[in-house]
């Protein structure tokens, strides 16, 4: 009846899942009890779970990424402190647990996390920036965030109820196969991936549909802000590389359920397919992270520098071309798997290549800083902390790109060090700095800025001793992984490391504690004009946070930095008064929320054998698809005048905050 | 060209709302937003690219794989040839009459619809039906997927095929139900040109698959 | 300033067309119809030969897989010209776009893999037997 579930897949003898469980139940019981006391129910499923808005959905991402971070930061803290105690010794971890927390914290960390939060970032500015009212399938990107919040919920179910994969991030066969795996362990993985793998998917041809067909007037493609551009690449490479991930995780569900051969050592199975195939996705992924993060710190510089984009034609250049060359490299994360010199001479030095457009990109960040008028917030601490730490995590890339010093340094601490050097550095960096220069646009209010600034001074300096210590040890031999070790020569390395992970954390501590006091000090910290930064996009043109409609009138664009043209021509066009029209917007839909809540029971349903759930769990998804293909009113209109007090408002309050500091300067 | 006024006396500040400053994505006057029809069209053009590129994952892995028959019977053992001509023409005609049906949309006869839509489901299902008789057939014999890796290829390629075409069908009737409820309002327009488009497509994948599969590994 | 209607960059943004949108109006039922009729008559001359020369010894046998791949490729695009409107007009141009981005990454992808897998097989010891070295 229920399939292989039963009560003892609850760890019960098993103190740290049984802990780790509780803190994460008791948390979410006690959100939800407050919810309810206070009432808040009806308002919550009114305005954000049901909402179709790219701004509600844009800030539900983040926060599920940011909750995420919390677990998948968590894990690291075990690892960095197992590996601290174990040498010589068992350490806190046994062998079976710190697989599951290092497969953990890597999935969390790249599809929960980082994921979720480009997209959302993605999902919150581009429509502001292009200067249209939303994205191209609203009801779809809504459909998109529920899913991957199922992802996320069936990877923390797998703490209470079951294990999670001991086979690392990326699960190679045939260790991953069932013989090897009997458990739910990967199977919690893999239905994880597929379900939230959808809903990354539908982000990505939503946001290629946006940026590709609907803009405002006169937004020409090279009058875009670069941010668009990068969204473009990331959504392009979306689409291109997540269907392979979904082909090669389902190959290897085929396998684990009905007995396929494909990755078997059994009856013919090639078990190298799947690295092949893994890594072909594998490797644009990376790029698909990174570049948001690029593009959010091409508008941080450009605006905390005061000066426009340096090359602007050629930071497009270079993107596309990242774009192009992303699907050109793989093999090199598998250069010792035996392809031979030949095939490793090829993506060798085509890994060389692609390093050259981030080199560009970099000089063109540079150049825009110099000559500029530099305002160190703590958007452009990260950013500037981004270049240092980015350059240094490239060269190392650049140093494994060569085959014969991968052949030593392959699958070491070197490779961990040099991964989480461009990640944290690159993508990471972006994030908070993203987070941080958009967050006044979308709450009204700024965050306090000497957190934001000791947030970013404990994650740096943090950064570089839990990480540098980490390319010494695979220098001096030590692999990744590892539950406990006997040589000597690692172990105060080892030690610093988890010194570093400890800064971090109180950097993590310094962040959560900005955005309590910036929310108990909302008042004293009121972004009333709407551009609290000098902005040159088109985002900073609207209040804060921006009305349903975004703009009341569609602004009309004649040049790069739209808003900031608009800013130097003020003057002369003050007092004239816009055209106001109707405004269609799409209706609310809980088709998200429902589809991903029979995308959990169906997720669970396989994960646990329980056939006849599975079944239900179907016809409930395509009962709720054709519920929702059968509405007959899509939208609701917002008359003219409202749109207009709504927009008299905001010029209003804009205006008179200007005028106010106007006296008092 | 749209004919929306524009005169200096209301001019916008900062150039806001002209010609293109409607609430929705009407009409598209020079830069603005695309029409919905295009917008979606568009939208389910690139997804369809996505799932070419799924299918081209497992097109790889057959390629790979087709060797790999662990002392099994190979494609030149199992293929037959007639059959995969039948299921060709079925689909191709099938596509032929998705286009008519197409057609008839785009002058409003119903009738037209349905017989073209009937016609293209019943192409499809004989389509479905004869794979699933090979299917069958081969499973019986105990050359199912698990017998080597070539099969477990050969099965999940033409099968997620197949699920496609299963799929579509499924949407067909949907879409029939639709115009039948609601008449040709404009969202069920662009969701049968979106079927249309799904539809051509998996014909396009199936030129592949029969020849790369069937022709290609009959002659091994 | 002139006139936005006629100003360069604006003019550049004409209107696209949805892919597999009928031809514009002014095409009649009959004309569309034959579009597809033409398209379909291509398809099944091409099926046709296809089956033929795969099951034939008049062709050179080393060559055949070479002529069916060929004749796959003008057959999709038969498709994709007659019965999904694809043309090289300004108007389709990202949907051109688009499908060419497509088959480069297909044809990475598929070609990659067979170029890595073949020297990866070639390299390796077959499975089953480092499974015997196991034992």
């Amino acid at each position: 009846m229920f399939g292989k579930l039963s009560w003892a897949a609850i760890p019960l003898d098993q103190p740290l899942p049984m802990v780790a469980s509780g803190v994460v139940a008791f948390t979410i019981l006690g959100v939800l009890a407050w919810v309810f006391i206070k009432g808040h129910f009806p308002y919550l499923w009114r305005e954000w779970i049901t909402s179709v808005d790219h701004k509600r959905i844009g800030v539900m991402y983040t926060l599920l990424a940011l909750v995420m971070l919390l677990r998948g930061f968590s894990d690291a803290i075990m690892m960095r402190a197992q590996q601290a105690l174990a040498f010589h010794a068992p350490g806190f971890l046994p062998p079976e647990h710190y697989d599951q927390v290092f497969s953990a914290h890597g999935t969390i960390m790249i599809f929960f996390v980082a994921m979720p939060f480009m997209i959302g970032l993605m999902n919150f500015a581009v429509p502001l920036q292009l200067g249209i009212r939303d994205v191209a399938f609203p009801t779809l990107n809504s459909v998109g965030f529920w899913l991957t919040a199922t992802g996320a919920l069936l990877v923390n179910i797998s703490l209470l109820v079951g294990e999670f994969a001991r086979t690392g991030w990326l699960p190679y066969p045939p260790l991953s196969e069932i013989t090897y795996s009997p458990g739910v362990g990967v199977d919690y993985y893999l239905w994880a991936l597929e379900i939230s793998g959808v809903g990354t998917l539908v982000a990505g041809i939503n946001l290629v549909t946006t940026v590709l067909k609907m803009r405002a007037p006169g937004m020409t493609y090279l009058r875009m802000p670069m941010f668009c551009w990068t969204t473009l690449a990331t959504n392009l490479l979306i689409v291109a590389a997540f269907p392979i991930l979904t082909a090669t995780l389902a190959m290897l569900l085929l396998d684990r359920y009905l007995g396929f051969h494909f990755f078997t050592n059994e009856a013919g199975g090639n078990v190298m397919m799947f690295m092949n195939l893994i890594w072909a996705w594998g490797h644009p992924e990376v790029y698909i992270l990174v570049l948001p993060a690029f593009g959010i710190f091409s508008e941080v510089i450009a605006t905390f520098s005061g000066k426009p984009l340096f090359g602007y034609r050629s930071m497009v250049a270079a993107t596309m071309a990242i774009c192009i060359l992303a699907f050109m490299v793989w093999l090199h994360h598998f250069f010792t798997m035996g392809a031979g010199a030949d095939v490793n001479a090829i993506f060798g030095i085509a890994t060389m290549i692609i390093a050259v457009p981030t080199g560009v990109k970099i000089f063109n960040w540079l150049f825009t800083m110099y000559g500029g008028r530099i305002r160190y917030a703590t958007p452009m601490l990260w950013s500037i902390g981004f270049m240092v730490t980015f350059i240094l995590g490239g060269m190392t890339g650049v140093l494994l790109a060569v085959p014969p010093v991968d052949f030593v340094l392959h699958n070491s601490l070197f490779l961990v060090a040099h991964f989480h050097n461009v990640i944290i550095g690159g993508v990471l960096f972006g994030a908070f700095a993203g987070y941080t220069y958009w967050f006044p646009k979308a709450f009204g209010f700024r965050l306090h800025e000497g957190l934001g600034h000791a947030a970013f001074w404990c994650w740096i300096i943090g950064f570089y001793l839990a990480f540098m210590p980490l390319y010494v040890l695979g220098f001096l031999g030590m692999t990744r992984r590892m539950q406990h070790y006997d040589v000597p020569e690692w172990h105060p390395w080892t030690l610093i490391a988890a010194a570093g992970a400890a800064l971090i954390l109180v950097g993590i501590v310094l962040q959560i504690a900005q955005l309590v006091v910036s929310i108990c000090n909302r008042a004293a910290l009121t972004d009333k004009t709407g551009d609290p930064w000098d902005g040159r996009s088109l985002e900073w043109a609207t209040a804060s946070p921006p009305p349903a409609f975004n703009f009341a009138v569609l602004p009309n664009v004649s040049g790069e930095d739209a808003y900031w043209g608009m800013k130097l021509r003020a003057r002369e066009e003050q007092g004239e008064t816009p055209h106001y029209e109707d405004v269609e917007m799409p209706r609310n839909s809980p088709t998200g929320f429902v589809c991903a809540f029979f995308a959990t029971i169906m997720g669970f349903a396989l994960i646990w054998h329980i056939w006849w759930l599975v079944v239900a769990g179907a016809v409930g998804a395509f009962a709720t698809f054709v519920v929702f293909a059968w509405r007959d009113e899509v939208e609701y209109v917002i008359p003219a005048d409202e749109v207009e007090r709504i927009d008299r408002a905001n010029i209003a309050e804009r205006r008179a905050e200007f005028a106010h500091a106007g006296q008092e300067t | 060209m749209t004919a929306i006024p524009y005169s200096s006396d209301h001019a916008d500040p900062h150039r806001l709302g002209r010609g293109g400053g409607h609430g929705h994505a009407g009409t598209r006057a020079e830069g603005g937003s695309a029409p919905k029809r295009i917008v979606v069209a568009y939208g389910f053009w690139i997804f369809l690219l996505s799932d070419i590129v799924m299918f081209s994952a497992f097109f790889a892995t057959y390629a790979v794989l087709v060797g790999a028959t662990a002392g099994g019977p190979g494609g030149a053992q199992l293929f037959d040839l007639r059959s995969t001509g039948i299921e060709t023409a079925c689909l191709l005609a099938s596509s032929f009459t998705c286009g008519l049906a197409s057609i008839a949309v785009s002058v409003r006869n119903r009738l037209w619809f349905y017989v073209a839509m009937a016609v293209t489901c019943l192409l499809g299902l004989s389509f479905l039906g004869l794979e699933l008789k090979e299917f069958t057939s081969l499973v019986m014999r105990g050359d199912g997927p698990s017998r080597s890796a070539f099969l477990s290829a050969f099965f999940t390629l033409v099968g997620c095929h197949g699920l496609h075409v299963s799929a579509g069908i499924l949407w067909l009737l949907t879409m029939m139900a639709q115009v039948f409820a609601k008449g040709f309002r404009a969202d069920i327009e662009r969701r049968i040109l979106c079927f249309a488009l799904f539809w051509h497509a998996l014909d396009i994948i199936w030129v592949a698959l029969f020849t790369v599969v069937y022709l290609l590994g009959a002659g091994r | 300033m002139s006139p936005r209607e006629t100003s360069p960059e604006n003019r550049s943004l004409a209107p696209d067309s949805a892919p597999g949108d009928e031809l514009a109006e002014g095409h009649g039922v009959g004309q569309a119809v034959l579009v597809y009729v033409v398209g379909l008559a291509l398809a099944v001359i091409l099926t046709a030969t296809s089956f033929y020369i795969a099951g034939t010894d008049l062709v050179w046998a080393p060559s055949i897989p070479v002529a069916l791949v060929v004749l796959a490729i003008a057959q999709m695009g038969v498709h994709l010209v007659f019965f999904l409107h694809i043309t090289t007009g300004p108007d389709n141009t990202n949907n051109v776009m688009a499908l060419a981005f497509g088959v480069l990454i297909v044809v990475l992808v598929i070609g990659g893999s067979l170029w890595i897998m073949a020297n990866l097989n070639h390299n390796m010891l077959p499975m089953d037997q480092i499974m015997r070295m196991q034992r």
